[in-house]
């Protein structure tokens, strides 16, 4: 599917920078006129993709979240988000709900869930070691 | 930014949440709401979402911590008013609302 236009942005995994993700996202996808529904799921499913990154990949020091936005023909939104932080051992076990590493009392463990129910596909692939790679897809309704 | 005011009213104490809660912001309401539920100790604690533009499953997070403390001291948690995207979020967890 041929790209219509592309940003590629990286920034460190600082906490604050989870409301820097979404407002770049929501900045970059107002091209392509989503729905306020749409673009909601979109924002929801990055924020969780990017605190994945901040909370899991880098636990003991900072590093760099690299967020690439793609929009494709037909109107469809893809997004990369990537780390090259500790990687995930067990994606399929990482990928059921309510599994966390994060501290019980306070992380819901549904962070690949919600990327599942608001996006149209997901794929993660991670090396333990090297890093962890979020493909998250989803087609915009067109407006008449 | 996400704020949180609060208002009580005999055993029941309501922190009016706010703006954009992710994982970054959820920190300070959690210290915020926990300051209080250690000086008031009520019964029931209402978090208020009618102000909430937005949230993740941070924001289900907090909830359920406030539950678990909640339940400790045999009280309870009472979510009410989110808006709409709010409702799917907690919907997919499972967390009642009113």
């Amino acid at each position: 599917m041929k790209t219509r236009n592309v940003a590629r942005i990286s920034f460190p995994s600082r906490s604050a920078n989870e409301a820097f993700a979404r407002g770049a996202l929501a900045a970059f996808l107002s091209q392509a006129d989503p729905t306020v529904n749409q673009l909601a799921d979109i924002k929801t499913a990055v924020s969780e993709a990017v605190t994945n990154c901040i909370v899991h990949a880098y636990p003991d020091r900072s590093g760099v979240v690299r967020m690439t936005l793609s929009l494709l023909e037909g109107g469809r939104v893809r997004i990369v988000i990537a780390d090259s932080g500790v990687g995930i051992p067990d994606v399929e076990k990482a990928m059921e709900p309510l599994y966390t590493t994060g501290n019980p009392d306070e992380r819901a463990g549904l962070g690949f869930a919600v990327m599942q129910s608001f996006m149209d596909r997901v794929k993660v692939t991670s090396q333990p070691g090297r890093g962890t790679r979020v493909i998250l897809e989803k087609q915009l309704e067109t407006r008449e | 930014m996400a704020k949180v005011t609060f208002s009580s009213a005999g055993d029941t104490l309501i922190a009016y949440l706010s703006g954009e809660i992710d994982h970054h912001s959820a920190q300070y309401l959690r210290d915020e709401i926990d300051s209080l539920l250690q000086s008031r100790m009520p019964q029931t604690l209402v978090l208020d979402f009618s102000a909430v533009s937005f949230m993740d499953s941070s924001g289900v997070g907090l909830i359920l911590g406030r539950a678990r403390r909640m339940q400790a001291g045999e009280g309870r948690v009472v979510v009410q008013q989110p808006p709409a995207q709010i409702q799917k979020m907690l919907e997919l967890a499972h967390v009642a609302y009113v």
